[in-house]
């Protein structure tokens, strides 16, 4: 015991088990002086989503909590420091730095690392495990120069580990199966052909039965030789063949372990010594060592209970599993193989869509025991709670599957709303439907955020965000709250109901509109939605309500990292004059600017200080530039091609069409960016089908597209009218946009907006071309009024000297520039300094 | 370029046994911070974020750094509140954390904290009480 009467606990491994069991303790008591000895160098991180590091997440988002956590809590934490030695008589243990500790009661939590068979040869360059974040920092450097990559293993990991080599860019990529099938412990044989097919679409190649017997090369990896003496030429291997739990300072202290490795724990998570525990994916349990977070955040929550004096004692443990990430859905759940005739068996099949679902079915036809899907699993959730909480299943048991009379499966077994109350939703962090149910009803919670962080249910693997979803909404609509698409805590009302109030009561400032319809101050979210709102209307200098706007609204300028501002000038439709290219160059050699030709067809300047935008656009308003609104939810640019003017299939003068329709409609604030663009015949060389609006020459006229979205969800725009001209191309243009501006929801784009309207595309052409609303009139006077007050903000701020004194960095040192954005050198330009 | 800072040394009784000395550090002049927004004030090596909470008549500071990414930033968030106690809040224009502008605490689930400072108002000049 210590000096201040608190027992140590003293954790080995800083995994996500050891964490979880840091942070159970100490909600559950203070009376602990608490020590982490970690062997990687980061606080534990979220091992389960470590390949989305290959997606662009960074260590620091994989992290559970920041170093500073265990400060605050009192924890002390060791990073960087491996225990080698527990010595048992004296209970204290010994640090490979030197470190020794002495403790009450001892925690292993030292996790598996992964199993690497004795092949001849496995030792060459090239060959890698993935576990850890260093693990992947390795394989994405090598695989860099990689062509052909294989896996050894074709189990959940193996399998994650391929989409992640594809990813990463190598064209080839091999998985090496020793069994029969792939994910032997999960699926069929007919489930693994159905995968291997969609796998082989994604450009996965599966070999099954193979057993490698050496692996080749001089020095670094070039081939897998096999034992049928076949062989496969590669200069990557990753090897995903199973974990070895990590038992050697276990074993040295003569601790109890399995015939096959781990450390024994009876059901209080206790090894064969009283004062130390074991929990996670180094414990042996029933004889199975779980390679599952669940089991292991679970055997946390016990041993956390009986240090603190009280008991709780490990049950079974689920393990169902979805598999993530592949871009295949893959999912199996209960007992995935009985079979008849312990059973009853429902199979449906669809090669065509590559979809294989098999249920398995007690043979009183009750209740449902387990099963496997492929290709469609979007009823794993609620099929895994159907089997878990033994609910009688329907009379005609496929429905299960196939969804009854046409309703969405989710339906057919009565949706997560019929769940009984103890119902596990969140198996990470064991909460149940009532849990979450009673934070909605009790503590008023409305929001996915709030519901995260009240039951911190969603918060491990994620599985169970879509059942969080739907108990949220089911329980405030069962509660009697009516839900509406509003605004924000602050007001009441969604965007269109909104943009008429203002509209019929000629509101013009944020102000006047949060004193009548809103409540508290406002925030970042109904702020800059009733600056867009205000702008669609009023088309009012958005300076002069500077503090509604966003940062790259106040600043007229895109914020970079580091905080300094991106410059783009508008080149409408574009088309630049040699003079203007040379201004471009000139302005940012002056202000040290990096510059690239943007997906846009006009050119960014990048990493101004705050300090000199207004320099920098005097020069450029000076050569004839004005701003090209890059910061804002407005128009961004019309794009062309070059059309007939100088192009031999040209039909009409496609630049001259964009660059009328860019003017027109440059400054044009909407509830998302809006883009344009004009092709001069069908060959589409502006790609104008994959912008909000498109217009693409025809022999007779002009067809006019709408409602196409690039970004991470692409769309093509549907044809509202063919072979106009261009007076009924701009009419109908006007009122498609204003009719936007004035219905959609917040940062919805247009395709957006089309897909969520009732009546669709149909409604939409009715509205526009036959005016069935009777509104067209006032739309098209509505885009007249914002032509006749358009005026370039940048050339506004410039000429006020108050508003030209916003930009700078220091209020009391209005010259001097952030010391803090700072650049580095890159092929003769700079980059922002990476944070 | 020099800057001269105006510390004003103000002595007071806090219960007649404890003499305690404020820093003031004149930041600006209370028509340099636009209404319900911030501006970025510099004090010795550190950048204090100050906002005009018109719509309250209150003033806050805090530290100009988000925490996040380390960008020196948060005078260019928008303000607001949150909550049935209308808690004042900035959000940071990078990734829109928010942070109390009363506790500093992170408000949206993480565990970051930022400096708060006093602020008080004096003939029309901004005063933040630096130590
Ligand atoms: C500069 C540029 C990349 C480039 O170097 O080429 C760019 C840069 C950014 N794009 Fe983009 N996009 C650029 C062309 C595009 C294009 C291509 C195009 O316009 O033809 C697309 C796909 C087309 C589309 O929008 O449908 C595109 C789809 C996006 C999206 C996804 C939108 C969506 O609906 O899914 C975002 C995210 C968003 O807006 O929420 C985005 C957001 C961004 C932001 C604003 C990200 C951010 O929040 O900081 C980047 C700002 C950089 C800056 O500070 O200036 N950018 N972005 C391009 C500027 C074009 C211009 O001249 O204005
Ligand atoms: C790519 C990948 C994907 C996964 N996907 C899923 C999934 O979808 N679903 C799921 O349920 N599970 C998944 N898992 C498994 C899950 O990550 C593990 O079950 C979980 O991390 C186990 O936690 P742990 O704390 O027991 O072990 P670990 O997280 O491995 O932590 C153990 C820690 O102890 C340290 N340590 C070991 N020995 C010592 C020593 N002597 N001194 C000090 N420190 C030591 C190790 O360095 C390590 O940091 C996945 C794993 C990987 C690698
Ligand atoms: S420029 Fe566009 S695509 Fe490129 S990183 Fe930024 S947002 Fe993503
Ligand atoms: S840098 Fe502030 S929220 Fe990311």
């Amino acid at each position: 015991m210590n000096q201040n009467g608190k027992l140590t606990i003293v954790v080995i491994g800083n995994g996500m088990v050891g964490y979880k069991f840091c942070e159970k303790l100490i909600r559950k008591s203070s009376n602990f002086n608490i020590v982490v000895f970690g062997e990687e160098p980061r606080p534990a991180y979220d091992r389960v989503h470590l390949s989305e590091y290959f997606n662009g997440k960074s260590a620091d988002d994989l992290s559970l909590a920041d170093i500073s956590w265990y400060a605050e809590n009192g924890i002390r934490l060791h990073l960087c420091n491996p225990i080698k030695k527990i010595d048992r008589h004296s209970k204290k243990i010994y640090s490979f730095k030197g470190d020794e500790q002495s403790y009450d009661y001892l925690i292993l939590a030292t996790g598996s690392s992964a199993f690497v068979p004795n092949i001849p040869g496995i030792e060459k360059d090239g060959v890698f495990v993935y576990r850890k974040i260093e693990d992947l920092e390795l394989i994405k450097s090598y695989g860099c120069k990689a062509n052909k990559a294989a896996i050894i293993g074709g189990g959940l990991l193996g399998l994650e580990a391929a989409k992640a080599l594809l990813d990463l860019g190598i064209k080839e990529t091999h998985v090496i199966e020793f069994a029969p099938r792939l994910m032997p412990r999960q699926i069929d044989n007919s489930g693994s052909m159905m995968l291997q097919s969609k796998l082989l679409e994604l450009g996965v190649q599966v070999h099954l039965n193979k057993n490698t017997s050496t692996v080749n090369g001089n020095g670094k990896i070039e081939s897998l030789i096999f034992s049928d003496n076949s062989h496969l030429d590669i200069d990557m291997l990753v090897i995903s063949a199973g974990i070895k739990p990590r038992d050697e300072l276990a074993q040295m202290a003569g601790l109890e372990l399995g015939p096959r490795g781990g450390i024994a724990v009876n059901d209080q998570c206790k090894t064969s010594d009283d004062y130390i525990y074991a929990i996670g994916e180094c414990a042996l349990y029933n004889g199975m060592v779980y390679g599952l977070v669940a089991p292991g955040y679970e055997m946390a929550e016990v041993a956390a209970v009986n240090i603190c004096g009280n008991t709780k004692s490990l049950t079974g443990f689920d393990m169902s599993t979805k598999l993530k990430l592949i871009g295949v859905d893959v999912a199996s759940f209960g007992d995935a193989f009985i079979a008849e005739p312990d059973c009853r068996t429902i199979v449906f099949e669809d090669r065509y869509k590559g979809i294989y679902k098999r249920i398995n079915i007690s043979n009183d036809g009750k209740f449902l025991l387990g099963g496997i899907l492929i290709g469609d699993a979007t009823s794993y959730n609620i099929l895994l709670q159907t089997v878990n909480n033994r609910i009688i299943i329907p009379p005609n048991p496929d429905d299960l599957i196939m969804g009854s009379r046409g309703e969405p499966v989710e339906k057919a077994g009565g949706g997560v709303m019929n769940l009984p109350g103890q119902a596990l939703i969140c198996s990470c962090e064991a909460i149940s439907k009532d849990a979450i149910c009673s934070a909605v009803t009790e503590q008023g919670v409305t929001t996915m955020e709030a519901l995260k962080k009240c039951t911190k249910a969603g918060t491990g693997c994620g599985g169970c965000i879509p059942m969080m979803k739907d108990l949220l909404l089911g329980t405030m609509q069962a509660n009697g709250v009516y839900i509406k698409n509003t605004l924000c805590e602050h007001f009441n009302y969604s965007r269109q109901e909104l943009f008429d109030l203002v509209k019929i009561n000629s509101l013009k400032t944020y102000n006047e509109i949060l004193e009548l319809y809103g409540k508290g101050d406002g925030c970042e979210v109904c702020k800059p939605a009733i600056a867009s709102i205000l702008a669609g209307l009023w088309n009012d200098l958005i300076l002069k309500q500077e503090t509604i706007q966003d940062s790259n609204d106040r600043f007229l300028a895109n914020i970079q990292k580091g905080g300094t501002y991106s410059v783009v000038p508008r080149i409408a439709g574009g088309e630049i004059t040699p003079d203007k290219l040379i201004t471009i160059g000139q302005v940012a050699k002056k202000y040290n600017l990096y510059t690239k030709i943007t997906g846009g067809q006009r050119i960014d300047l990048f990493g101004a200080h705050l300090t000199d935008l207004p320099e920098i656009w005097e020069e450029l308003i000076d050569a004839g530039f004005e701003s090209g609104h890059a910061y804002g939810k407005s128009l961004r640019t019309v794009k062309s091609c070059v059309g007939s003017t100088w192009c031999r299939f040209g039909l009409h003068d496609s630049v001259s069409f964009a660059i009328e329709i860019e003017n027109r409609y440059k400054g044009l604030r909407a509830p998302h960016k809006l883009k344009g663009g004009v092709s001069g015949c069908i060959r589409e060389c502006a790609e104008a089908q994959s912008k909000d609006f498109g217009i693409i020459a025809t022999e007779k006229g002009w067809n006019l597209y709408i409602c196409g979205n690039g970004g991470s969800k692409p769309q093509h725009a549907q044809l509202l009218a063919g072979d106009i001209n261009r007076e009924t191309c701009i009419r109908y243009l006007d009122r498609f946009l204003m009719f936007y501006i004035k219905t959609a929801d917040p940062l919805t784009r247009t395709a957006t907006w089309l897909n969520k309207m009732e009546g669709g595309m149909i409604y939409l052409k009715n509205v526009i071309t036959n005016d069935s609303l009777g509104i067209a009139a006032e739309l098209e006077a509505a885009m007249q009024q914002h032509i006749n007050t358009y005026r370039c903000e940048w050339k506004a701020a410039i000429e006020n000297t108050e508003m030209r004194k916003r930009f700078s960095h220091f209020v009391n040192a209005p010259k001097e520039k952030d010391p803090n954005a700072q650049f580095v050198a890159m092929r003769e330009q700079v980059k922002a300094k990476e944070w | 370029m020099m800057h001269t800072f105006e510390f004003i040394g103000v002595t007071h009784d806090i219960d007649s046994t404890l003499i305690v000395e404020e820093k003031w550090l004149f930041a600006c002049h209370a028509d340099d911070v636009p209404e319900n927004g911030g501006v970025c004030v510099k004090s010795n090596q550190e950048q204090i974020a100050v906002f005009n909470f018109a719509r309250r008549g209150e003033w806050f500071a805090t530290q100009n750094l988000c925490p996040h990414k380390q960008q020196m930033v948060l005078s260019r968030g928008m303000i607001g509140s949150t909550g049935d106690q209308c808690e004042p809040k900035v959000a940071c224009p990078f990734h829109k954390k928010t942070f109390s502008l009363v506790t500093g605490k992170c408000l949206s689930g993480d565990e970051y904290q930022i400096k708060t400072y006093p602020v008080k108002i004096n003939d029309g000049k901004v005063y933040i009480q630096v130590e």
